[in-house]
């Protein structure tokens, strides 16, 4: 097999547990019904292994390309440009007050 | 067994760029909630951030100045979190390739001075505000304004080699001086310029291994910072010294309760799942613009400090309180623009100013009193207008009232008696009622003028040229037999 | 001929010798809007009124002036994910399915300027991801060639409406080939520039470093009319190129004797429809004929595309659709306990399936203890597949390839399992990964008569030489004047 597990770096594997979802969920703030756990695991499994055929690539040496066309350096001058009215800003909120968006109460760290 | 601190710190401190980070809203503060936000800053769909060139720069300054090097080619990554004032869900911070790192900052602890290790400096986004109404029992709920999102902030985290309550007040007190010096913010903390937060454990002296570190968020003042840190090397001392661990976690500082508490225990640990922000782009760092911004540094606090000695011909002493900060600085030459005497106006600032100061916990520019004000008030001085001691009334009722000091010495009648025959009558009339007194000075005991002096200046409400009086009252009673 | 079949160069001809008005246009088109809508539909929002309005003052313009802005009066549709000021924009999605941006696209301002009117938004995958338009939470768009069977997607209200001759000019997005796909199945032609050829401020994002907005139009000087319309550096777009663009619709009508054409030997493996392999290698031959010269390559990393893609795509998805969470605009769950609560019900309400998974895949792909093996991974791999195309290109200067594996498939046929649908997008998706740019042109169809794309590739910032080859082919066949029956 051509894969090679780069200096103690975990490759992808097939297998993600319900668990794994679980927590996915909770980190993407997604309210999932037990049912839609037991679905989501299963697909996300078949989809994980198939993903797993990059593992077949030896990578070790090549550089990650988070941008595909290669650009630096590109700025705006500290100049203010008029923001939106207060209006325009609330105008989609689902509920605002005092001309602040309103929310459920915050509890202290989330 | 004898606990020592290990007391490491994060310092947040907003730009003070015209506009904010990625957009450009203004950053004025005080502004009436969401009228200085954008489809940016909201964080609507389809927006993109774009660097504002200046907080970068302002950046690189303050990493120079810290003695960091300059990562050559930095860039921003997304940190993923969900709270209501961070309208994207994430923020744009750095994590993988922040802009400064390795430096140190001296400071000076007690009488010793000692390296404090910075670990890193790095630019990010602020987030907005939320507020919690009362709502008396019924429905609750926040609300949030968002004008703060996007704020331009510079992160600096020092290596934990602060030990002791004092060290951490002193770097606190050099950073904040340093990043006003180099005229990247203005630290306001009342406005939430300038924001700490104290990573703390405990252990063994002399040993190495460190103890269980707790994180303190929510510290907005000085005095603050002070008064939690000491509360905690209390509470961490008492639980190692009943046997107990201490936990690991983040505790907020209450200030009715005085102390810290724990922040309601999470479901999870926070994971940030830090990525590169594909929205924008490398930033390469020339020695060539490193090496501009160095050259265009502002005037730092040694460099005024010998300036003032030889510019204004002041001693290191004074030229040192003068330069103790920047905002104090600058209030000082503003002065001189309009009442040209160094000495004099630093006599005044050094004393009766600064008490002002402290006494009412302001900096020199959120005082009421201006340079203008305290420049003409000692212009008045000079003019023989009023007295030095009418002076210092004057001051104190500026402070109060705001109003300039010709104003109010008009108001007052507090102009200064210098008329001759004025100041011969109130004279004559205590050599009378003080015979005795005036005998014993004419036999010698030339102390007793004060007393005389003094009744002078309380039957002139203060307002009699001392001078004078001490001129007069001499010639009358050496004259007269 | 019915004014409705004019193309857009051909209508812009006819309003320049004022032989038709722009408001006749506008009323056309949406007399044609009302007789294939029911059918097709494509549209979620159509701006009729305001269209109006627009075409009175293209007309005033046109009558007015001696050169007036190079769209004028040109009726466009425009996908439901760029935002367009005071219009409804919902991405497909039901958790902005009253959202109103405060703001014009960058390519929006740039059409305004150029005076095009806006008749309406169209259909699409759920925030574009898809590849039939299936997932739209509204309606199911249909294929004009054939009611029973997907359009492509994710712009698949934009291809259908053009197929249909319900717009002159549309515009779509691509990420992993939701321009290109569509226009394959709808038999026009739809063209992905290069990344950071045209501004995407304003389009809402799905997978950033892979998004770029582009022309669906019915011939290929449509397309290079709209792309030049579009392109062009954005200050607010940092990672919009800072390179001036040509005229594109110079590049149509030039020889291509001489073009040096690769064919990529991976994409005509096993698993290609017989009739797309017979159709597209037909197309190839007569750029052979046409004076292009044919060799094969290898493209070696193209088997491992998907994966890394979806990889790539599902994590920055992950991150910019954080964003909707009924606080600051769009939906927002009823009864919320607190916000947290608010936060998980309005995503599950408002989100669809395929959208959940990809976020949720995202995810996990860059949480902690996966980040490496996972996103960095597929970042490592992009570079390979970024490599292929690179050396390719050091020999030849346009690769030759299918858009799809098959015709336009049934309604429901792949949407039993997500990686079936995935599979579909594999000879579009490298590109997307590369940045490089491409464009679909009809090249036949099927014996069911449904459409074949052939699909042109060529180096960044090169789209010109796309344009001389696609118009090349394209004015010596007749694929691009058959018209679906409706």
């Amino acid at each position: 097999m051509a894969g090679l597990v780069e200096q103690g770096m975990k490759t992808i594997e097939g297998t993600i547990f319900s668990s794994d979802v679980r927590h996915s969920a909770l980190l993407s703030r997604l309210h999932l019904t037990e049912e839609e756990i037991a679905e989501y695991t299963t697909v996300l499994n078949s989809i994980l292994e198939y993903f797993a055929k990059l593992n077949e690539l030896d990578t070790s040496q090549v550089p990650p390309t988070s941008h595909s066309i290669k650009m630096q350096n590109v700025f705006r001058e500290d100049v203010t440009i008029p923001s939106l009215p207060v209006e325009e800003a609330l105008a989609n909120a689902p509920e605002s007050k005092a001309n602040c968006f309103k929310v459920p109460r915050i509890i202290q760290e989330m | 067994m004898d606990y020592e601190p290990v007391i490491g710190m994060e310092i947040h401190t907003e730009l003070q760029t015209r506009s904010k980070i990625f957009c450009g809203c203004s950053t004025a503060f005080g502004a009436a909630p969401n009228t200085q936000v954008c489809p940016v800053c909201l964080g609507m769909p389809g927006v993109l951030p774009v660097l504002n060139k200046t907080a970068l720069e302002y950046a690189i300054r303050t990493a120079l100045a810290l003695h960091c090097s300059i990562t050559e080619h930095t860039s921003f990554d997304r940190k993923n979190y969900y709270y209501p004032d961070l309208p994207k869900n994430y923020q744009i911070s750095q994590n993988y390739a922040c802009l400064g790192y390795g430096g140190w900052v001296e400071i000076a602890s007690g009488r010793e001075k000692k390296r404090v290790g910075i670990l890193n400096v790095h630019l990010e986004e602020d987030a907005g505000k939320n507020f919690h109404p009362e709502t008396g029992g019924r429905e609750e709920y926040s609300l949030v304004d968002l004008n703060r999102t996007g704020m331009p902030l510079i992160e600096i985290v020092s290596a934990p080699d602060l030990h002791s309550v004092e060290d951490a007040m002193a770097y606190m007190a050099t950073l904040k001086n340093l990043l006003q010096y180099l005229e990247v913010s203005d630290c306001r903390m009342q406005e939430g310029h300038l924001r700490f937060e104290v990573n703390l454990s405990l252990k063994s002296r002399g040993a190495q291994e460190l103890g269980t570190r707790v994180e303190i968020k929510n510290l907005n003042s000085l005095r603050t910072a002070k008064r939690c840190m000491e509360y905690e090397i209390l509470r961490q001392t008492e639980v190692l010294q009943s046997g107990g661990a201490v936990v690991q976690e983040t505790r907020l500082w209450d200030e009715a309760e005085g102390g810290t508490r724990a922040m309601r225990s999470k479901e999870y640990a926070q994971d940030y799942r830090y990525f590169p922000d594909p929205d924008l782009v490398e930033f390469h760092i020339t020695k060539e613009w490193k090496e501009e911004i160095e050259r265009h540094l502002p005037e730092l606090q040694e460099a005024k400090k010998m300036r003032f000695i030889r510019e204004y011909g002041l001693p290191e002493y004074d030229a040192a309180i003068l330069t103790s900060g920047k905002p104090l600085a600058d209030y000082y030459e503003a002065c001189l623009r309009i009442y040209k005497n160094p000495k004099m106006t630093s006599n005044w600032i050094m004393t009766e100013f600064l008490r002002e100061l402290n006494n009412r916990e302001m900096e020199p520019d959120e005082c009421p009193l201006t340079p203008g004000h305290l420049g003409l008030l000692l212009k008045l001085i000079e003019q023989g207008t009023i007295s030095g001691k009418i002076g210092k009334q004057v001051l104190a009722e500026m402070l109060e009232t705001g109003n300039m000091p010709d104003e109010i010495v008009k108001e007052k009648g507090w102009v200064q008696i210098r008329d001759q025959k004025e100041i011969e009558d109130i004279i004559e009339q205590v050599m009378k009622e003080n015979p005795d007194i005036v005998e014993s000075i004419r036999g010698g005991k030339e102390k007793a003028m004060s007393f005389l002096v003094g009744q002078v200046m309380k039957k002139s409400q203060g307002k009699a040229n001392p001078q004078l009086v001490n001129k007069i009252l001499l010639e009358k009673i050496k004259s007269s037999s | 001929m019915d004014a409705i079949e004019l193309t857009a160069y051909e209508a812009r001809e006819k309003l320049g010798k004022r032989e038709i008005s722009s408001a006749e246009l506008v009323n056309a088109v949406m007399e044609r809007i009302r007789v294939v809508e029911p059918k097709i539909r494509a549209y979620l929002t159509i701006t009729e009124d305001a269209a109006l309005k627009q075409a009175k003052e293209a007309d005033q313009r046109l009558s007015s002036e001696d050169h007036p802005p190079p769209l004028t009066g040109i009726p466009v549709a425009v996908k439901d994910n760029i935002c367009i000021r005071g219009v409804r924009t919902t991405c497909g999605s039901k958790i902005l399915q009253n959202f109103i941006p405060p703001y014009n696209a960058t390519v929006i301002e740039k059409l305004a300027r150029a005076g095009a009117v806006f008749i309406g938004k169209t259909n699409m995958d759920e925030f574009a991801m898809g590849s039939s338009t299936e997932n739209s939470a509204f309606q199911i768009t249909r294929n004009p060639w054939d009611l029973e069977r997907i359009p492509g997607g994710s712009s698949g209200g934009s291809a259908a409406c053009v197929a249909a001759d319900a717009a002159f000019l549309a515009l779509g997005s691509d990420t992993g080939g939701s321009i290109r796909g569509p226009a394959s199945y709808c038999g026009i032609v739809g063209m992905k520039p290069t990344y950071g050829r045209v501004s995407r401020y304003g389009l809402v994002a799905y997978g950033s470093s892979l998004d770029q907005i582009g022309p669906m139009t019915k011939d290929v000087k449509d397309a290079a009319l709209l792309l030049s319309a579009i392109a062009g550096h954005d200050p607010r777009d940092s990672t919009s190129a800072d390179l001036s663009c040509p005229d594109y619709a110079l590049a149509c009508g030039r020889d291509i004797k001489g073009l040096r054409i690769g064919v990529p030997r991976e994409y005509f493996a096993e698993g290609l429809d017989k009739e797309v392999e017979h159709r597209v290698q037909a197309a190839i031959m007569h750029l052979s004929g046409l004076g292009a010269e044919i060799s094969e390559i290898s493209l070696p990393h193209t088997e491992y595309a998907i994966a890394c893609y979806y990889l790539c795509a599902m994590a920055e998805a992950s991150s910019n659709l954080a964003r909707y969470d009924g606080a600051h605009y769009g939906y927002r769950t009823k009864d919320a306990e607190n916000i947290i609560d608010m936060y998980s019900r309005t995503r599950a309400e408002g989100f669809g399936t395929e959208v959940k998974r990809r976020i949720m895949l995202g995810t996990y792909a860059l949480s902690a203890g996966y980040y490496d093996a996972y996103y960095l991974k597929a970042l490592k791999v992009r570079t390979l597949i970024k490599q292929d195309f690179e050396r390719a290109f050091e020999n030849v200067d346009l690769v030759a390839t299918p858009v799809a594996p098959t015709p336009a498939f049934k309604i429901g046929e792949k949407t039993q399992d997500p990686l079936t649908m995935y599979l579909s997008d594999i000879f579009t998706i490298s590109l997307n990964l590369a940045g490089m740019c491409g464009i679909s042109v009809p090249c036949g169809f099927s014996n069911g008569g449904l459409p074949i794309g052939l699909q042109l590739i060529a180096d960044i910032f090169k789209e010109e030489t796309l344009f001389t080859a696609a118009y090349a082919f394209e004015q010596s066949t007749d694929h691009h004047k058959r018209k679906p029956v409706l």
